[in-house]
């Protein structure tokens, strides 16, 4: 996995926590700057994808390694 | 490229549709979505200081009930005193259980976001209602304010 200057675990949480954490993490963050995500919510797949989308930080790497959901996310 | 607008109208006073507006209103403005949020009739209780939101399957046979409770209880059965909150709790630990953020949190992360909630004038008058009842920040508007939002919304929702 490549490296990640910050990690929030939102393992447990359920839509639309995973991705309101996210947000409010990257606000705090330098562009450039890579925050990994870590999900167990199945619906954080197709949520994290539209996220980088429709907020233009890009999905760098999303997968899932045993029954997590792991998302790397470069702030714009 | 300009902000996008969602405009929700928000009109129903139960902790189980309590949360579309709120999940909805919270991962928009998270997506850079300007939202707006006007509370009308049951939806009123949605900006109470303290939420007293209840369940009820009473005229929904649409929820699913724990311990398959449908089977041996009739429909009568619901309407027994304490059922409601007896059905409230059981669905407030099942969203406790399973991660989802409670309304109230909800509620915060779309005042955070700068999700603006505007009370509906009218119907706050027609149920003697007082704006200490209700949370900070709410503004009170009608119909035409609605309007001046969203007309120029890229979404609008009646929940």
């Amino acid at each position: 996995m490549a490296d990640f200057n910050q990690e929030l675990d939102a393992s447990g949480l359920n839509c639309p926590l995973p991705i309101l954490r996210a947000k409010k993490t990257l606000n705090g963050m330098e562009a450039g700057e890579v925050l990994h995500v870590i999900a167990t919510d199945p619906g954080s797949v197709k949520d994290f994808d539209a996220f980088s989308k429709q907020t233009g930080n890009e999905l760098m790497e999303s997968k899932e390694d045993g029954g997590k959901f792991h998302f790397m996310i470069k702030k714009s | 490229m300009d902000e996008k607008k969602l405009a929700i109208i928000a009109t129903k006073g139960s902790l189980d549709w309590a949360y579309p507006p709120f999940i909805l209103a919270s991962t928009a403005s998270a997506l850079g979505y300007e939202t707006q949020i006007f509370f009308t009739f049951y939806g009123l209780q949605l900006l109470k200081k303290k939420l007293e939101l209840q369940v009820t399957p009473l005229g929904n046979p649409g929820m699913p009930m724990p311990m398959g409770m449908d089977k041996w209880f009739p429909i009568l059965g619901m309407t027994l005193p304490g059922m409601q909150g007896m059905m409230t709790k059981m669905m407030k630990q099942k969203m406790k259980d399973k991660g989802v953020a409670s309304v109230e949190e909800l509620r915060e992360l779309c005042q955070e976001a700068e999700v603006k909630l505007i009370a509906c004038q009218m119907t706050v008058d027609l149920f003697d209602m007082d704006s200490s009842q209700f949370i900070d920040g709410v503004e009170y508007a009608g119909a035409a304010a609605f309007f001046e939002f969203a007309g120029e919304s890229d979404i609008c929702l009646y929940i």
